[in-house]
């Protein structure tokens, strides 16, 4: 498995991640022109303080005849009044912000996870499993969060400098060129630092997921180093990445301080240009002391933004780096897809009623990035009501084998038929159920026993159960655990044994009730006793149905009315085992004296 | 399926909190005391630089440009002054800052790796019971996401102290400058506090709702897709989607709170300073009139309320991070605080080298919080050089059996012994030099195959070298498909061993168990996955090797190779002796192990009684039960 199945990494700019964005959801463009109506109106408050100083003094406190307090008193009034209305403005923004912004993260969310179901089970088993839930946790997480704190800050911050920079050009163009003439340069000096500290967060965010990783595995691999006695190695691994992490972070931060102090320097050098220029234009008369006082007030709004840039910048970096994430796993087609959804073929069609038969025809796969095929030309039938056994060596294809049967990957050439049917054009509420499949590692989720085997069928009731339990022969062992059904699996299972996992799997699977039932080693856990009795009863109750088992315990194999023995890629012999046992020569021949010679 | 139990601290009043988070605070500051005394004193000389700023700016519109002004002329002496003290101001303000935002990165970082440390550390010295009991997702944010929310507030702490200094410096020169400003000064300030206290306060609960649905939504999403299989096969994609969307939505809702508050302190927290700024303006025309202050006193103390508006904000930083912190630290000690550390004895066990013996005495074992034992008075021994056989039904306590005998757990009661030496007496390195487990399921780390192996581990003074590797893996039958893997040794294995088939991860894990030459292999089921070709010429190769064995099997041959069979039942040592004698002796043995046999001869007799059958009258499917 390459990388070339995986998710692709892309390498866009932050506008084009938000055009995908956008297009993905529509629903972010509800209200959009409300929202920015209250955005510019709650903006204006921010200007309304340095334009009442500005009148204020102009027209209070230097008024003709000594200071003007009920002059003051008007415009402090008219300017509370507006604040009133800004305010209010600013919180209708923010709350239809949020609105806004959270329901289609949440929806973004939940198409992602069932986008991540969707995709084939080898798109799946190509990314790291952490990798995939990430991009529902973590990366939704890191979105919402930038939008509640630094999002906001970062557009109320670009309204706060537009509407600054657009009141000073109206008190005087050339005090506001000197503004800008010192802004300018340090935002130049700033994008370099800027691209430079973008570096560094990469960096950081890189070394932070191979901490992760280390982490995890001395978390999954507990067992192992305590009892290989490997701890201090797993230390000095555990060490070396959290401190490659910590020294990340810290050379990120040293760039962000110059890339700040820039800000904070190109403040005073603005103020100081104002000074010198301004006092010059009063003094000509082109400007009072209101609107020279404003402008002191002004350039402070102004630069507040250019400073607020640089400390959201990490947390902006990271929304997108996640927002871009989830995005590419949305995009990601499913190349195993259900024809339901898929209009051009009519939607698919169901299975026919009644046992099912297969047809493999002229069927090879092969695994991406490898270059030989798993398996070769395989032309076979199965006829619906027969157990038909599958046996061949570790890396045989018998496994392959069973995930093109029950369609977990489609062929790279030729076509799997059930009933007739050609297996992507059946659509997959009816495939999945009618055609189940065992895998050897059952995975059972953490919940309790009852719960896991009718995980398909979640109506089925207690007496169910019990009955399904009774007829595979397993109430035994049922009623010896210590709550019986009710007993909880752990997480993944885990307080289960191996064996007890694969008998809830395989309980799962039967009380599913497919018409071809599909296991891939499913009892390789259990011990013989059970094994046989489980053999024998799912003999009885899946008579009447196709039953395809793959095994490397040739018991199955012997109980099967047919066995197709696979052998470097190729089916090689086909037959009851009666037949094909006559020939000690062939690979089954072979495969049976060995299984004999380890059983008897 | 079974909502994770609710993560996180229930939630808890608001004040207790706070006081809570102030003393998380303390311990911060105690372990990394130098740094922080630099960020915060870099913070001070900030803030009172704010403060000496705005008097400047006072004094450049009062004592420069209203009598420039007024006199239509400037003064360039006092101009060029003004702005040099202004540029001044703003290089000694960066240097303020160079100190607090290093110091407080640096401190909040440092603060950061030491957990992790401490608690990964924590991880390999709990016992693998304590691991059992808990979820990997919930070990790994304990490690990562707790401990960076634990001294998240560490960064704008600094800061916050600075603005504390700053307030109290603004107020006082306030007074200074008038008595009426300064009362207005004394009504915003502290007003300021009130609103973002109140605010963390009403915030803190709404976080904490957040936090704990983004935890459960993460658990469901993990669950999911470690299931994806499971999940595709049985056709449940639109449920698992329901159960996922329905947290989902839960946190959605509890973020739409989180930002309607925030919606509604934001602009509040704006616009106080603002009606300050306003109050100074109307109350200081007033002043002046009266001839009380001038101009350059009005100005600089309504520049004062514009520039502390947004540093009073770190304090809300500050305090609103606090709950978050707290859970945090919560969640931290819990692992930090954790018992039932294995505590490793002084003593090598005494024989050596060679092979070791094993022997189980009167063993109990309960699993915690089950209700009965696993495990009851289990006696046997393996004696030096032989190999034993356990075998029993799925579910009879084999594998407790086997993580006994390397103590990753514990007997109660009951002893184990080492050459006679009780496993607790052993140090941990004698036991992992002398025992070696090859568990049911094989685990692979994200490294090379070579890695994999040796671990790196040193034996008798010699690190496992490559010829040690390649004879580890002949020995355990994997040389042949490592030796076909793209870069041999050096061919990674991907995360969990998942790039490698079952029957090749197993025969990796058992390389990795010979390499390190034990005197003692306990074999879990663990060539299950190993076709039965392989199985034997493994099991041949180990035979010879000279190492006591202790091997849960099912298969007769593995079963046949053993000296002697301990044949367990429901947890209990049913009979033991050889294969041969169990067989003759023991029904429930024989009925075991011969199965395969069994079921055979009863289909030949099946078969010669269908022959003499008419053809067709195989009944149909069967009466409909459940499956029916």
């Amino acid at each position: 498995m390459t990388a070339t199945l995986g998710v692709q990494e892309r390498d866009e700019t932050i506008l084009q991640t938000m055009r995908r964005g956008l297009a993905l959801s529509p629903e972010l463009r509800a209200g959009l022109a409300g929202t920015l109506a209250f955005a510019l109106v709650s903006m204006a408050g921010r200007v309304a303080v340095p334009v009442a100083i500005q009148q204020g003094i102009d027209r209070g406190l230097r008024a003709e005849g000594g200071p003007d307090v009920g002059m003051v008193g008007l415009i402090v009034v008219l300017t509370m009044a507006t604040l009133t209305v800004t305010t209010a403005c600013g919180y209708a923004m923010m709350v239809r912000l949020f609105t806004v912004t959270e329901t289609a993260l949440a929806a973004v969310r939940v198409r992602a996870f069932r986008h991540v179901h969707d995709l084939s089970m080898l798109h799946q088993q190509a990314e790291r499993r952490g990798s995939l839930v990430s991009r529902v946790t973590s990366d939704v997480d890191v979105i919402t969060q930038f939008l509640q704190f630094g999002g906001v800050i970062l557009l109320v911050s670009f309204g706060q400098l537009t509407v600054a920079l657009v009141v000073m050009a109206v008190y005087s163009w050339q005090l506001t060129l000197v503004v800008l003439g010192a802004f300018v340069p340090a935002a130049l000096l700033i994008r370099i630092f800027q691209r430079r500290l973008a570096r560094a967060y990469g960096a950081v965010r890189k070394r932070l997921g191979e901490m992760l990783a280390v982490i995890g595995e001395s978390i999954v691999g507990a067992e192992v180093i305590r009892a290989y006695g490997v701890a201090a190695r797993t230390s000095v691994r555990l060490d070396t990445s959290i401190d490659a992490h910590r020294l990340a972070q810290q050379r990120a931060i040293r760039t962000s301080v110059f890339s700040f102090s820039t800000g904070e320097l190109a403040a005073g050098v603005a103020l100081a240009g104002v000074v010198l220029l301004g006092v010059r234009l009063g003094a000509d008369g082109t400007l009072t002391v209101g609107q020279f006082t404003a402008f002191l007030f002004l350039v402070t709004l102004f630069i507040q933004p250019v400073q607020i840039f640089t400390e959201v910048l990490n947390e902006a970096q990271n929304a997108v780096a996640g927002y871009r994430r989830v995005l590419d796993v949305l995009d990601l087609e499913p190349d195993v897809a259900d024809p339901a959804l898929d209009a051009a073929n009519g939607h698919g069609q169901s299975l026919p009623s009644g046992p099912l038969d297969v047809t493999f025809a002229g069927v090879g796969f092969r695994y991406p990035g490898s270059a030989t095929e798993a398996l070769a030309d395989i032309d076979l039938e199965i006829p619906a009501k027969t157990r038909v056994a599958v046996v061949g060596e570790t890396g045989s294809g018998k496994t392959t084998f069973a995930k093109l049967l029950t369609r977990l990957m489609d062929p790279t050439r030729g076509q799997v038929r059930l009933g007739d049917v050609p297996l992507p054009e059946v659509r997959f509420d009816s495939l999945r159920s009618r055609v189940v499949m065992v895998p050897q590692d059952g995975f059972l989720f953490d919940a309790s026993v009852a719960d896991n085997v009718r995980f398909a069928r979640p109506t089925l009731t207690d007496a169910d159960l019990s009955l399904a339990f009774a007829e595979l022969g397993l109430s035994d062992w049922v009623e010896s655990l210590p709550d019986g059904m009710d007993a909880k699996v752990g997480e993944r299972g885990e307080a289960l044994s191996v064996g007890e996992r694969q008998l809830v799997a395989l309980a799962r699977a039967y009380v599913a009730d497919p018409d071809l039932l599909v296991l891939d080693e499913a009892t390789s856990a259990v011990d013989p006793a059970t094994e046989v009795r489980l053999q024998r009863a799912l003999d009885a109750v899946t008579r009447g149905r196709t039953t395809v088992a793959i095994a490397h315990r040739l018991s199955t194999a012997e109980a099967a009315d047919e066995v197709i023995v696979v052998d470097q890629s190729r089916v090689v012999q086909r037959g009851r085992h009666a037949d094909l046992v006559a020939d000690p020569d062939s690979v089954y021949g072979k495969l049976h004296a060995s299984w004999l010679e380890q059983t008897r | 399926m079974a909502s994770r139990e609710r993560q996180g601290t229930d939630v808890r009043a608001g004040r207790d909190v706070l006081l809570r988070g102030l003393r998380v605070l303390g311990v911060g500051i105690r372990e990394q005391p130098r740094i922080f005394s630099v960020a915060v004193a870099g913070s001070i000389l900030f803030s009172l630089l704010v403060v000496a700023t705005a008097y400047v700016v006072g004094a450049v519109v009062g004592d420069v440009a209203v009598p420039a002004i007024d006199a239509g002329r400037p003064e360039a002496g006092a101009l060029a002054l003004a702005a040099a003290a202004l540029v001044g101001l703003s290089v000694l303000r960066v240097g303020g800052m160079f100190a607090r935002r290093i110091g407080a990165g640096y401190m909040q970082f440092r603060l950061q790796a030491a957990y992790r440390r401490r608690v990964t550390r924590r991880y390999l010295s709990l016992p693998v019971a304590w691991h059992h009991r808990n979820a990997t997702g919930t070990l790994l944010s304990n490690a990562n996401s707790d401990v960076e929310a634990t001294w998240f507030t560490i960064a704008p702490l600094p800061f916050a102290v600075g603005t504390v200094v700053m307030l109290f410096g603004a107020v006082g020169s306030v007074f200074v400058a008038d008595v009426a400003l300064g009362l207005v000064a004394l009504a915003i300030f502290p007003a300021l506090l009130v609103l973002n206290i109140f605010y963390s306060r009403r915030m803190a609960p709404r976080q904490a709702l957040a936090q704990q649905l983004r935890a459960e939504v993460s658990a469901i999403g993990h669950e999911s897709f470690d299931g994806a299989l499971v999940v595709k096969t049985m056709g449940r994609e639109a449920e698992e989607t329901q159960r996922f969307r329905e947290r989902a939505e839960d946190l959605r809702d509890a973020l739409i709170r989180v930002g309607r508050l925030r919606g509604l302190f934001d602009p509040l927290l704006e616009a106080l300073p603002h009606l300050g700024t306003l109050a100074v303006l109307l109350v200081g025309t007033a002043r002046l009139r009266q001839g009380a202050i001038d101009v350059t006193e009005l100005v600089s103390v309504a520049y004062l309320f514009t520039v502390l508006a947004f540093p009073v904000r770190a304090i809300g930083w500050v305090l609103g991070e606090l709950p978050r912190s707290v859970a945090g630290w919560d969640r931290v000690q819990r692992v930090l605080s954790a018992t039932g550390q294995m505590r490793y004895g002084q003593q090598s066990p005494a024989g050596g080298p060679g092979p070791a013996s094993l022997r189980f005495a009167q063993v109990g074992f309960r699993y915690e919080g089950a209700g009965s034992p696993v495990l009851r008075d289990v006696s046997f021994e393996v004696p030096a050089g032989r190999t034993v056989a356990l075998v029993g039904a799925t579910g009879s306590g084999k594998s407790t059996i086997a993580s006994l005998a390397c103590r990753l757990v514990d007997p109660d009661p009951g002893t184990i012994s080492l050459d006679g030496t009780d496993l607790r007496e052993l140090t941990a390195a004698s036991l992992a030099g002398t025992i070696a487990l090859v568990p049911q399921v094989p685990f692979g780390f994200d490294d090379t195959v070579r890695e994999n192996v040796s671990l790196d581990r040193v034996l008798d003074g010699h690190s496992i070298d490559d010829s040690a590797v390649w004879q580890a893996l002949r020995l355990a039958q994997a040389d042949g498909f490592v030796a076909a893997l793209p870069d041999g040794l050096d061919t990674v294995v991907g995360e969990r061993g998942t790039s490698l088939s079952g029957g090749q991860r197993q025969r990796l894990t058992l390389a990795r168990a010979l390499a390190g030459q034990p005197r003692l292999l306990i074999l879990d089921d663990a060539t299950s996955a190993v076709d039965p070709r392989v199985e034997a010429a493994i099991l041949a190769g180990l035979r010879s090797g000279g190492t006591s064995i202790l091997v849960v099997a099912y298969r007769r041959a593995t079963i046949a190779l053993a000296d002697r069979v301990v044949y367990l039942e429901h947890g209990r040592v049913a009979a033991h002796g050889t294969h041969t004698d169990l067989l003759a002796r023991v029904p429930g043995y024989a009925n075991l192990v011969t199965a395969y046999e069994r079921a055979e001869a009863e289909r030949e007799r099946e078969r010669a009684w269908d022959e003499t059958l008419p053809p067709d009258s195989e009944p149909d499917r069967p009466p409909a039960g459940v499956a029916g």
